[in-house]
């Protein structure tokens, strides 16, 4: 008993537990005294009983005579030895001189666990995260203990039931308490349970009630039936309800990127007529802008292209600084993007309007150079980009998963289509791009210097590819051939909208979004939920050649 | 019938046929089928090169088909590489069933079922172990393809530049299926390792040296038939659709069905390149058959130049060759010469490669034009200038 005179303060109750529970003669008091443990917040019972789990806990003969409950920690030096902490207090166990003593495991008497023991040690501790401040460990600690079905944890859920204000928390306890009633002696208490379970129609419970069904039909009780019957279709249509709208919601993501990647292409193809085959790196050019743009923040870019190398000095920006690196990458890639297609305006495209077939070839070959350029400048690897702490998180709404990034995505894909709109109905640019594209030559005798608007209506639908690369950089890999991953996408998309419209390409890029999105909820394969889509598409063109809202004219081409 | 047949009685083009061309073609095909075989069993050319040589001709098998298509009916096809790639994988199957049970599990069926767990041939792979058979399908499947999504494009109206997004979507999408496993077409990897081709060995320098004459033959042949069908009055309605397709459509043709024809025709031709292309490489596999490769053949016959028949045999064998050389001297450049050559014979020489001849004479009788032209005028100045 002289050791119990070391642990006097309060805090250490639950360690002054366990060491007794160490030296207790009979397995039955040692458990005794571990379940005395459930329900206290002390840090130090989870660490110690994996400890004693682990066999990391020893019993130390003092010198003078008393036994001592240590546990060896940290790794183990040339002579086996360990550092050794006291279990009473946690410190560290000292010799006559003062110093901290060395022990080696091999040469103390492990202190034994009986499984019954391991038991009741897993209880408690799932127990502890009940009480836990953090909502997520508390619904964890919870669900594992109401799918343990254990009759004997349902007292402490209904203690914890009459406290929780937590409305999600509560209803994981609900449906807890109503999944152990499921093994409850009574016929009575079973029906209420799958009341309650009807009721919440939670789909982790899917499984549970589809075992208690099984049971009721072995034991042929018919209400025991009917109630589970009911409440396993509760839960059946509750997962349609959020299979559908999930898969609703992952269309609409899915269809915002296909927005935002072809509507850069539906201003060059759409509108100019270019079949512009780089446009895929022009998206490209994008995503390697906004890379160049975090190192900047961040800790400097070293670039070797053709045997030079220099090295590009970082601002060393930390925490929100570097976090809003993403407000200036986003304007930095559309100019950049706009300069290149200027450029490629100037140099090749403006001799090819009257030869679109042939746009076709040289742009390719402007493609090719462009994805050869990007492999000596930034390496034939992908490169990394770090998303803002902004993107990486989710909302759960009635067991629907909306992911932030999936949800920006969807934002930012409104936003653009509206600056878009915007710019081609509110300002005198607009108008002269819509007036050079209906009739190149009218415009021109009107006085419109259609070379300029030319080069400014390519330069506006590469600048908004060079968006989408910033904006695909967030949710995807960069690197040279990121824009042939989307290349045919985005012309289907413009083609099934009908070419010259805008509003088509929005409708377009969701509706294929939300098909391929469907198919692949049916089929539950990608790839072949993708090869229908094509061939939908392909079917989609003998009903209306000219997409979605084809242009009238009377002109015969 | 006979207004069909009426089509095909030879009503000779007046500019179907040039001497220069006939020439160069004779001494091509003698060079070709006769002289370079003959140099490879001297062993003054390596099994090798003429190896790279059957390919080349394989590529300019393709590039024909492109060029009927593109050059001759203005139908821009990005779909040529799957038809290549499905005679490949026809001619394939045959070979992968002549492996036997040499294969590395020692199996009767090929090693990739065996590694996908299958103890039994599937029952489409069955019939395939006759060549006849896998010949006919080669031909067949890919006009059956192409006969389906002409009639479904053409019937539609669906032209120029969508027809290519179309093509290319319809080659991404079989780029897609073929990559996976569970269609039983060796996934990834595709079809390797052959071993006997009707009953030779595959690897063997006289198999090559066959295949080699036979891919030279078949060439001639397509050629020739080609030129025969470009000199009909289909030729001429073929051409017509090209210049002006409302015109011959109000001018009472149906040009869905002439543009079908070419259509399958070129299908069938593609997929016989792509069949004598397997045995001489000894792969084949989904990378083939995606749309970067049916561009590329594009611009083999845009360097070549379009709207002839020599233009795309001539730049697919220059583009490969030039490919082969800069792959190995400047691996890192060569995409960069490639991508450039691209934009600027298409800026700058609409008409290929074959085209240069009479732009120099062109040139050169402006020239002297100038000259005597000067040469004339210039004693008429001075004439003028006394006068004053």
């Amino acid at each position: 008993m002289a050791l119990l005179s070391g642990f006097a303060h309060a805090s250490e109750l639950a360690r002054g537990t366990i060491v007794r529970a160490v030296l207790a003669d009979s397995p039955a008091q040692q458990r005794d005294l571990i379940v005395s443990l459930a329900g206290q917040g002390d840090p130090a019972i989870p660490t110690l009983l994996e400890a004693w789990r682990k066999d990391s806990l020893f019993l130390y003969d003092a010198p003078d005579g008393t036994r001592v409950p240590i546990q060896l920690v940290h790794a183990k030096d040339s002579a086996d030895a360990q550092e050794a902490l006291r279990v009473a207090d946690g410190l560290p166990l000292l010799d006559a001189s003062g110093l901290p003593l060395r022990l080696v495991g091999a040469d103390l008497t492990p202190v034994e666990h009986t499984s019954a023991l391991r038991r009741a040690m897993k209880s408690v501790v799932d127990l502890l995260d009940l009480a836990s401040p953090d909502t997520e460990k508390r619904i964890r600690a919870i669900q594992t203990l109401g799918f343990a079905q254990e009759p004997d944890k349902l007292p402490l859920l209904e203690k914890r039931l009459a406290t929780e204000t937590d409305p999600s928390v509560h209803t994981v306890l609900r449906e807890a308490i109503a999944l152990i009633g499921l093994k409850a002696p009574t016929a009575g208490a079973k029906l209420a349970a799958l009341a309650e379970l009807r009721e919440l129609h939670t789909l982790a419970s899917s499984d549970l009630v589809k075992l208690a069904l099984k049971d009721a039909e072995a034991a042929q009780d018919s209400a025991l039936i009917d109630a589970a019957h009911s409440a396993v279709i509760a839960i059946e249509t509750h997962r349609s309800t959020v299979n559908f709208l999930g898969t609703l919601f992952r269309g609409a993501s899915l269809g915002s990127i296909l927005l935002v990647v072809a509507l850069g292409l539906s201003i060059t193809f759409g509108l100019m007529g270019v079949i512009n085959m780089a446009h895929g790196e022009m998206i490209a050019v994008g995503a390697y802008t906004t890379y160049v743009v975090q190192n900047l923040f961040g800790e400097g870019l070293s670039l070797s292209p053709f045997g030079v190398s220099f090295t590009l000095p970082g601002l060393h920006a930390t925490g929100w600084g570097y976090q809003s690196y993403f407000a200036v990458a986003l304007p930095m890639s559309f100019l950049a993007a706009a300069l290149v297609g200027i450029a490629l305006e100037r140099t090749v495209i403006q001799f090819l309007y009257r030869r679109p077939l042939e746009s076709l070839l040289a742009t390719w070959g402007v493609s090719l150079v462009l994805q050869q350029l990007f492999r000596l400048v930034f390496g034939a690897n992908n490169v990394q980009v770090s998303s803002p702490a902004f993107l990486s998180g989710h909302w759960t709404i009635n067991e629907i998963l909306l992911g932030w990034n999936r949800v920006f995505v969807i934002g930012f894909a409104g936003l653009i289509v509206l600056g878009v709109w915007l710019v081609l109905t509110r300002t005198s640019l607009g108008l002269l791009i819509r007036a050079v594209m209906q009739n190149r030559g009218m415009a021109s005798c009107m006085g419109v210097r259609t070379q300029r608007v030319n080069m400014l209506t390519f330069g506006l639908g590469s600048g908004l590819a060079g968006l989408a690369g910033a904006f695909l950089s967030q949710i995807g890999n960069v690197g040279p051939s990121l824009g042939q991953n989307y290349i045919v996408d985005c012309f289907m998309t413009v083609v099934v909208g009908g070419v010259g419209n805008i509003g088509g390409t929005v409708l377009s890029a969701f509706g294929i979004g939300m098909t391929d999105q469907a198919l692949q909820q049916i089929l539950l394969n990608p790839v072949l939920g993708k090869i229908l889509v094509l061939v939908a598409i392909i079917l989609f063109l003998q009903w209306r050649p000219a997409g979605l809202f084809a242009t009238r004219s009377r002109s015969l081409d | 019938m006979s207004r069909v047949a009426a089509f095909f009685s030879a009503r000779r083009n007046p500019r179907s046929i040039s001497r220069g061309e006939l020439f160069a073609v004779g001494i091509l095909a003698v060079l070709v089928v006769l002289i370079l075989p003959f140099a490879n069993q001297q062993g003054w050319i390596s099994n090798f090169s003429i190896n790279l040589w059957g390919k080349y001709l394989c590529y300019a098998l393709l590039a024909i088909s492109v060029d009927l298509l593109w050059g001759y009916t203005g139908l821009l096809s990005l779909g040529q590489a799957l038809f290549f790639s499905l005679g490949g994988y026809m001619i394939g199957m045959h070979l992968m069933r002549r492996i036997g049970d040499l294969g590395q599990y020692h199996k009767p069926i090929p090693d990739f079922l065996v590694f996908l767990g299958w103890t039994d041939l599937p029952a489409f792979w069955r019939p395939f172990d006759s060549f006849p058979f896998a010949l006919a399908v080669m031909l067949v499947l890919p006009a059956l393809l192409a006969w389906i999504f002409g009639y479904l494009a053409f019937r539609s109206r669906i032209k120029g530049v969508y027809f290519s997004i179309l093509t290319q979507a319809l080659t991404y999408g079989a780029a897609l299926m073929f990559f996976r496993n569970d269609l039983l077409m060796g996934g990834n990897n595709g079809f390797t390792d052959f071993k006997f081709i009707l009953g030779f060995d595959v690897r063997d320098a006289t198999t090559q040296r066959g295949l080699f004459v036979v891919t030279a033959l078949t060439l001639l042949v397509v050629y020739l038939a080609c030129r025969w069908l470009n000199g009909t009055k289909f030729g001429l309605v073929q051409q017509a659709v090209r210049d002006g397709e409302n015109r011959a459509l109000f001018s009472g043709y149906a040009t869905a069905h002439f543009k079908l024809f070419v259509f399958i025709v070129s299908a069938i031709i593609a997929s016989i390149g792509g069949a004598l292309y397997v045995p001489q490489v000894g792969i084949i596999n989904p990378s083939e058959m995606t749309p970067e490769k049916s561009l590329e053949a594009v611009v083999w016959v845009a360097v070549g130049g379009r709207g002839t028949l020599l233009g795309p045999v001539i730049g697919a064998v220059a583009v490969n060759a030039l490919k082969s050389w800069a792959t190995r001297a400047i691996p890192d450049l060569w995409i960069l010469l490639m991508g450039g050559l691209f934009i600027v014979v298409v800026l700058f020489l609409p008409g290929g490669i074959v085209s240069v001849p009479a732009k120099c004479r062109a040139w050169f009788a402006a020239r002297r034009r100038q000259s005597t032209d000067a040469e004339a005028s210039a004693p008429a100045v001075a004439v003028a200038k006394t006068e004053s």
